[in-house]
């Protein structure tokens, strides 16, 4: 299954609770305010670190770019995609869970 | 919408233009005429201001900031009010932003 | 307007800014309501706070996503006299950003600090 994440996980806990509640091998993509969950040197980065053992986290690149940030501001291993790639992993998963 | 030389643009309800990057110099000199302007080297000196100004910082300036802003960058003889409303009669912040396809200035009501 | 400014009433005003920018829209709107309200020669201050801080990111380019990139407006804001930008240390911090990231000059504050601005602004508006 894939997850998005579309809220900052400083102001929401969408992310939190996704995190809780997605199935081991789901892949999540962080888009618009949830880019800021993949920033490191953050309150969560340890989170965000531990969940990478279950989760394929990915990160909508335009929304990055937007924010001012690039691959330098990302923890490791999170995965810049654009929207080519961001339909492709729609089309990949059976289902699509938003965390909105 | 606005017809100049058999092109339509599409404008605000007050003759703003509505997409920047539809900006052309015939439009400027369209929207002049319409207000009995002869546009000359004085007008296109503020209209470029404008439109430089406003890639820099994405607002069209109130009267105030841009009579500050132009006496900066072109000298303190053109950032005045005297000046800048002699070759504007309709208010240097509408009428100049409206030619240089920006729109409304911010902070004026 | 004209009367305040001749009887000279000036209050301090404080804009409180806690969201990001672009995910909603009250960054952007918080900016249009502040380039307003400098016609009135008030003695206004801005504090960013929470993820607003990340309103003064630098670098910001909005092109991708078709939006209009708003962060240039944080620049011209000193045209507009409007140059009290107060970020709090704290929400910094925690999200792994420090002064170098930010696009415009602001003070860094902590968070006791931010309590007396907020305790002695007498107009606040958040957004």
């Amino acid at each position: 299954m894939l997850h998005t994440v579309n809220k900052s996980p400083f102001e929401k806990n969408s992310l939190e609770t996704c995190l809780r509640l997605a199935n081991d091998k789901s892949s999540i993509i962080l888009i618009e305010d949830g880019v800021y969950g993949a920033l490191k040197n953050t309150s969560i980065e340890a989170t965000i670190i531990d969940a990478q053992k279950n989760y394929k986290i990915y990160v909508l690149g335009p929304d990055l770019k937007a924010r001012g940030l690039d691959k330098n501001s990302l923890i490791t291993n999170i995965e810049i995609v654009d929207y080519n790639k961001f339909v492709k992993l729609a089309v990949e998963n059976d289902k699509i869970q938003n965390w909105l | 919408m606005l017809e100049v030389n058999g092109k339509s643009f599409e404008t605000d309800e007050e003759g703003y233009l509505a997409n920047l990057s539809d900006w052309e110099e015939g439009l400027a000199t369209a929207m002049a005429e319409a207000d009995d302007i002869e546009l000359g080297p004085d007008h296109w000196e503020i209209i470029n201001f404008l439109r430089e100004y406003y890639e820099e910082y994405q607002i069209a300036p109130a009267v105030r900031v841009l009579t500050k802003a132009v006496g900066k960058k072109l000298g303190k003889d053109k950032g005045n009010s005297k000046y800048l409303y002699e070759l504007f009669p309709y208010g240097p912040g509408k009428q100049a932003c409206k030619f240089a396809g920006l729109p409304k200035p911010t902070g004026c009501v | 307007m004209d009367d305040q400014i001749e009887s000279g009433i000036v209050k301090k005003f404080l804009y409180i800014n806690r969201r990001a920018p672009h995910g909603t829209i009250y960054a952007h709107e918080a900016l249009e309501v502040v380039l307003i309200g400098a016609a009135f020669e008030q003695d206004v201050s801005l504090a960013f706070i929470d993820d607003g801080v990340f309103q003064l990111k630098k670098d910001q380019d909005t092109s991708d996503i078709h939006t209009k990139n708003f962060s240039k407006i944080y620049k011209a804001l000193e045209m507009y006299d409007v140059e009290k930008l107060f970020v709090e240390k704290e929400s910094l911090d925690k999200r792994g950003l420090t002064e170098d990231d930010l696009s415009v000059d602001v003070k860094v504050i902590n968070s006791s600090e931010m309590k007396k601005l907020i305790t002695d602004s007498e107009v606040m508006f958040n957004f």
